[in-house]
């Protein structure tokens, strides 16, 4: 007979896996753990290369040399901006229009859900400029974007400077087969979300935009640009974007190509793990670090280039800046087809290596296979598989188990997933929902009262434990937090597997910490140190410690107080990006996380 | 006294003039026997680049650059099918419009005013190619794009693009293999559309494109052997793309120093690109042909000589024995009639190809075979060894 189907070969299975269950779960989590840490060495990582032919070898010879041009545009764009405190459009059409291109603007609005304290904004209204350079030889089929965000907080006067006379260098080439678009958008990311959905012709977060008069085609690339100075030591590039998303390997590699060929130095910040460390965290938060995460998900591969002025010896001026780019946009126009060629999903240990996700994946795997084991032993358990029928001659039960006839009802398992969903949803809705009562009925402003309000229902879960046996009375208690710990366990399981496929940073930051202390909890054992455990654990806690993991890396650690303010404002941040750009971290550990880890906290505490 | 004299130095005269003449006759007679030497008295040309994308600049250069030596040479536009599967002189991308250029910083544009493309673009497919090698073209096809060589033609057929062991590849979409290509030789053969052919293919792998060839009188060159690469030479910065292939731009610069009265022959251009300068080996294929490859002039495929020569002299040429007179005598007619008629046989061709059976490759049984055993030895095991085996397990 069988493996699985002869009783006697499936006792001696289930006795291995129940026996030998705790040292696979450990030996499995410190695989996860140690496979991770090795990612950021050499035998797996891999040296960075063009896979798009089109793109190919070839150099070309850049030929930009308006560097004081482009500090003249940019001195009179900060002297104008001063004067009206706003971006001076009409003095960005006149200058886009001398430079030759067709220019158009497009106005928004939004109302935000409740006033953000970072930018000091509410109600946001602003203007977009965008000039087009059209192909001399070839149809507006497709474009490039060069896109330089303005907000009242970053000054990016060199930036526009740049931009303008790249728009007007690129203006007298002939060898164009795709439109340029250069675009300078207000409020920072706002500004760039409404161009883009005013483009794509979509409404995802609620946007209020006029509609464009210029188009150019399907957009194939974009580059995005945030100089504070006239003259930088380095340029730092950010790939992370809006829920996780990366861009094609392609167009780093084409960077890193052009950095190495103009001699200009470019970083990551961080070195080897450290840099590893920090793109897991910046993934995982979801945030757009930059105009570049916004177009990632209407599938254009976008780069956030960021000057950086610091102590070192050797600067490099605006010209050396724009031969990059000139020498970038360049090779974009030889592409026929969008970027597919290379990796949409990797981690970066250094800018020149990179880790794919063949190779990182089983780190997750493994770090899941605990619940999975931990899942089967408790399955095993309770359907007793291990046991022969003369030892369990005890047991009333005279045929095979089932699993409701063990007492174990679908009301008493059903009950507690209920309940924690509901929080869950109380969550998710009422913090935003019930602002305006909070700061009715107590002195605090409403980003604060929206915070509170999540602090207060996310503790009042905790209290859950004692007043659900109010309602659901189980009679053969073992059995029944067995059965939760099993669907907790699985539903875990899969939430954090699907998580792991599209950010798989946030999956395994998640996966980690979570699955240790959903292993071990039980109601037998050390209560208050289970507690504890999970608590740690809990959503919640991990953003904290995550927030601290980051300063330290960044070499810039925190007090507890202010890890505690920051801790606050990113709260609020996580909830105002989810209404405006859609950002998923809120919801998924709102709705998806939180009741999941409240299941265990069920767990703990059963009586 | 004078009398001999005179006629000492008369004998003498009458000696040197009949020695000088005898020279002179013998001279001529070397000069016609090169007249007939190579036998062709056409000569046609079929260049193709099967590549399309700007990044295949090069291909497109290379072609160019063999038309341009090939027209300079002397063969005309009505006798050279051009194929250029894109276009790159009008394409977006180029800096320099209405230009193709083979050699960087601009110096040597290969479009030229003059050129007469026959086959452009989506018209550059295998099956266009094979009709106009075999002549099976629709009627309504114009003069310019047909093949009309006949059977004193030496035909240059230069293919380029991206190629692999065994194929070449068309327009990003489909391939030709080395046995069609071989096949519509031996079509062309038979059907006496050629009298020599020149094939020179410049792809990586280039030299697996002639292994299948088997028709008589093809001399073959390829740029790289079966398992390397063909590489490109030099790259253009402000153009942003590779100009030339390396082995075409050798070829060219060896056929730069050509003009229709050299005498260079085929040895030298076999010897073109060594693998210093080109990294890969090129490769020739002389065993199909007749004639010795030192004999072969490069113009007698690369150029379009006019053979002329003036002569006082009569020349009485060699009654061929087998070729037997047919009179019209009524009383003969019957015989003749009951004699059957045959094509007179110009060239024996299984005494001249000598081809050694090609040993067939073993290859391990695969897929259904292998499925079956596996399926026995199961069904094999599981009746008598499943006790044995579960010792093992």
């Amino acid at each position: 007979m069988g493996l699985l189907s002869d009783p006697v070969r499936r006792r001696a299975l289930a006795r291995i896996v129940l026996r030998l269950n705790t040292p696979l779960c450990v030996l499995s989590y410190v695989a996860g753990i140690a496979w991770f840490l090795a990612l950021a060495f050499p035998p797996l990582t891999q040296r960075t290369y063009m896979s798009e032919n089109a793109m190919g070898s070839t150099m070309v010879e850049e030929q930009f040399v308006g560097g004081d041009r482009a500090q003249g545009f940019a001195r009179d764009f900060a002297a104008h901006q001063r004067k009206s405190r706003a971006l001076p459009v009409a003095w960005l059409e006149r200058m886009m229009r001398s430079v030759g291109l067709e220019v158009y603007t497009q106005s928004f609005s939004r109302k935000l859900p409740f006033p953000d304290e970072t930018h000091e904004r509410f109600m946001v209204s602003g203007t977009n400029v965008y000039g087009i350079l059209r192909a001399p030889r070839a149809a507006s089929t497709e474009s490039l974007v060069l896109t330089v965000p303005c907000g009242p907080d970053s000054t990016n006067s060199q930036a526009v400077g740049l931009l303008l006379a790249l728009a007007a260098h690129f203006r007298g080439q002939i060898y164009w087969a795709k439109d340029i678009i250069f675009l300078v958008t207000e409020h920072d990311l706002m500004g760039t979300e409404a161009w883009l959905e005013a483009y794509h012709d979509v409404n995802v977060t609620g946007m209020q935009s006029s509609p464009l008069q210029g188009r150019a085609g399907a957009i194939q690339a974009a580059v995005a640009l945030e100089l504070n100075s006239d003259v930088v030591t380095s340029l730092d590039v950010t790939v992370e974007g809006l829920n996780g998303q990366l861009p094609n390997l392609d167009l780093l590699n084409l960077f890193q190509t052009f950095c190495q060929k103009g001699g200009l130095l470019c970083t990551l910040q961080g070195k080897g793990l450290q840099t590893l460390l920090l793109m897991v965290l910046r993934q995982a938060s979801g945030r757009p670090h930059g105009p570049h995460g916004l177009f990632l998900r209407y599938r254009v591969e976008a780069l956030t280039l960021r000057g950086i002025n610091s102590f070192r010896q050797y600067k490099y001026d605006l010209v050396t800046v724009g031969k990059a780019l000139e020498g970038m946009f360049r090779k974009l126009n030889h592409l026929l087809e969008r970027l597919h060629q290379s990796f949409f999903l990797y981690l970066l240990p250094a800018l020149s290596r990179f880790v794919s996700i063949g190779v990182y994946m089983p780190a997750t795997g493994f770090l899941l296979l605990v619940l999975g084991l931990k899942a089967l032993e408790l399955w095993m358990q309770l359907h007793e598989v291990g046991v022969s029928p003369q030892e369990a001659g005890g047991s009333p039960n005279p045929g095979p188990p089932l699993p409701g006839a063990q007492g174990v009802s679908l009301a008493s398992l059903l009950a507690p997933v209920l309940i924690s969903q509901a929080m869950g949803l109380a969550l998710y809705i009422l913090p935003v929902l019930g602002q305006h009562v909070a700061v009715q009925h107590f002195p605090v402003a409403e980003a604060e009262a929206v915070v509170l309000t999540l602090l207060a229902i996310y503790v009042a879960g905790l209290a859950l434990p004692h007043n659900t046996h109010r309602v659901v009375s189980s009679q053969a208690p073992d059995r029944g937090w067995m059965a939760l710990k099993l669907v907790a366990l699985i539903y875990l399981a899969l939430q954090l597997g699907c998580i792991a496929l599209t950010n798989f940073s946030l999956g395994f930051l998640l996966a980690a910490t979570m699955v240790p202390a959903a292993a071990l909890t039980s109601p037998h054992g050390p209560r208050p140190f289970y507690a504890a455990l999970l608590m740690l654990t809990s959503p919640a806690a991990i953003l904290l410690g995550s927030l601290f993991l980051w300063r330290e890396l960044q070499e810039v650690p925190l007090s507890l107080a202010e890890g505690w303010q920051l801790f606050l404002t990113a709260l609020a941040q996580g909830v105002l990006e989810h209404h405006t750009y859609g950002a998923l971290l809120f919801p998924l550990l709102a709705l998806g996380l939180y009741p999941c880890w409240l299941l265990f906290w069920n767990v703990l505490f059963w009586k | 006294m004078a009398a001999p004299c005179f006629f000492s130095r008369l004998w003498r005269a009458a000696l040197a003039l009949l020695a000088l003449g005898s020279l002179a006759a013998s001279q001529i007679e070397d000069q016609a026997k090169q007249f007939f030497r190579s036998g062709h008295t056409n000569n046609w040309a079929v260049l193709v680049c099967t590549s399309r994308f700007w990044f295949n600049y090069r291909h497109v250069a290379n072609t160019l650059s063999v038309y341009r030596s090939v027209k300079r040479l002397g063969i005309p536009d009505s006798h050279i099918v051009l194929m250029l599967a894109d276009d790159m002189a009008c394409n977006a991308r180029n800096p320099k419009p209405a230009t193709v250029f083979s050699h960087k910083n601009m110096e040597l544009n290969v479009y030229g005013d003059d050129v007469e493309v026959d086959y452009r673009s989506y018209e550059v497919t295998v099956e266009n190619f094979l009709r106009v090698l075999t002549g099976r073209i629709p009627p309504s096809t114009p003069r310019s794009k047909r093949l009309l060589s006949d059977d004193r033609s030496n035909i240059l057929i230069y293919m380029t693009g991206h190629g692999g062991n065994g194929f070449l590849k068309f327009q990003d979409s489909e391939e030709i293999t080395n046995i069609e290509l071989a096949d519509a030789f031996e079509q062309m053969w038979q059907k006496r559309r050629y009298n020599e052919l020149l094939f020179i293919i410049d792809t990586c792998q280039g030299a697996s494109m002639y292994e299948r060839f088997y028709s008589p009188n093809i001399m073959a060159l390829a740029s790289s052997q079966v398992g390397e690469d063909s590489l490109s030479h030099q790259p253009d910065p402000a153009i942003g793309v590779h100009l030339m292939d390396r082995y075409t731009f050798y070829v060219l610069e060896f056929l730069e120093e050509i003009n229709p009265a050299s005498q260079t022959n085929m040895n030298d251009l076999f010897q073109v690109c060594p693998k210093s300068l080109c990294v890969s080996t090129p490769g020739h294929r002389t065993d199909l042909f007749q004639r010795d490859p030192k004999h072969v002039l490069i113009t007698d495929f690369f150029g379009s000589v006019r053979k002329v020569e003036i002569t006082t002299e009569t020349l009485s040429l060699q009654r061929d024995s087998q070729i037997t007179e047919s009179s019209y005598k009524e009383d003969r007619m019957d015989e003749e009639l009951m004699e059957p008629l045959k094509y007179a046989e110009q060239l024996p061709v299984a005494q001249i190809i000598h081809q050694k059976p090609k040993l067939k490759d073993w290859h391990p049984p695969g897929g259904f075979i292998l499925g079956l055993w596996a399926l026995i030895i199961m069904v094999f095991f599981k009746t008598y060894g499943i006790k044995h085996m579960k010792f093992i397990f």
